[in-house]
């Protein structure tokens, strides 16, 4: 039996069956993301003055990612062309180039989680006083844990109501990043195991920002694994549509090329979300 | 909306992003007087030439194929 529609324009929408699709899944996808933007705005606009982080994340990592997707759309529009033009040798160089991309951008990403997971806070109680240790652990064993501080932190309602929190607006911007916040960084800390209270890394339980960041980019990446995985099938197997349905073959194409400029798209909203605003 | 006509959506989101990127690096800059700031505004400068260079060959490239 021949599936209807997956060349051919259907006369009462004016699209062939699979844009269609696409279209109304990508609506669907807004909706998905649209609400996770606002639950960003409404945590950041509800969090305690001076707590929400600036300088948190990597810029020059995150703009590497940034450039990596959008290189990416690139060879994917060109793949589809490449197509349309009948240069199928041309299409598969630029498909390999989109799945390239699609890796690079995971194992960056994959470098900005590892840094964040192994950020700690850590809370000691010698006698009746309490502090506040935050950076990245070094080393950790039975007896003690080994932290190089950060120039950036969070502050977390624990720490805050401990007497940590952000120093008031204008005596030192807590996180400022640049050259002022590098020169802060200080010695390696020997923590004693015996003296920690509370010892816990920048996941996503441990602050608000976290929790959202680690949602939306995580969702991102899930859909950047989804398209490159089906881009992989239509780059290895898949494949041999071409030579029994061309017209078809080049139209899944295009549908795979649409759902990887959704997914490119938003990450041109995330970037300045998390990173620079 | 074919994947040409997307393509040409997201590339003017891509051009607002590296205009965006500019402005936020240069202010960085004026704030912290740190080079590389500035260094980072000039190469987002560029990139937002660079993306309407590539407009004009996309659209130029891709003439024979429909926006629908």
């Amino acid at each position: 039996m021949e599936i209807p529609y997956t060349v051919k324009e259907r006369k009462d929408t004016g699209l062939y069956n699979a844009k269609l699709g696409i279209w109304l899944f990508l609506a669907s996808e807004v909706m998905l993301f649209g609400a996770l933007f606002s639950a960003y705005i409404l945590l950041r606009v509800g969090a305690t003055p001076g707590t929400w982080p600036h300088g948190l994340l990597n810029v020059p990592l995150g703009t590497l990612n940034t450039i990596v997707l959008i290189v990416s759309s690139v060879t994917v529009v060109m793949a589809w062309a490449s197509l349309k033009m009948n240069q199928f040798g041309k299409w598969r160089m630029y498909q390999a180039a989109t799945l390239v991309c699609a890796l690079i951008f995971l194992v960056i990403k994959s470098f900005e989680y590892h840094d964040k997971l192994t950020h700690y806070e850590v809370v000691t109680k010698e006698g009746d006083k309490h502090h506040v240790y935050d950076g990245h652990l070094v080393q950790e064993d039975k007896d003690k844990v080994v932290l190089h501080p950060s120039a950036h932190r969070l502050y977390t309602a624990r720490a805050i109501a401990l007497g940590f929190g952000p120093e008031p607006a204008g005596a030192h911007a807590p996180a400022d990043h640049g050259a002022k916040g590098h020169a802060e960084k200080e010695a390696l800390v020997t923590i004693q195991r015996s003296t920690i209270e509370h010892m816990e890394n920048y996941g996503p339980k441990h602050h608000p920002y976290l929790a959202i960041y680690f949602t939306l980019t995580g969702l991102h990446a899930l859909h950047v694994i989804g398209g490159a995985l089906v881009m992989a099938f239509f780059f290895g197997p898949g494949a041999k549509m071409w030579k029994t349905d061309p017209e078809r073959f080049t139209n899944r194409i295009e549908i795979s090329g649409l759902f990887w400029h959704f997914v490119d798209l938003v990450w041109i909203f995330l970037f300045p979300v998390l990173y620079l605003l | 909306m074919s994947l040409k006509s997307f393509h040409i959506v997201f590339m003017l989101a891509t051009l607002a992003l590296s205009l965006f990127l500019t402005v936020w690096a240069y202010q960085e800059f004026a704030r912290t007087q740190v080079t590389s700031y500035l260094a980072a505004a000039i190469c987002a400068a560029v990139t937002s030439l660079a993306v309407l260079v590539y407009g004009r060959f996309f659209l130029k490239k891709l003439k024979h194929i429909s926006y629908q």
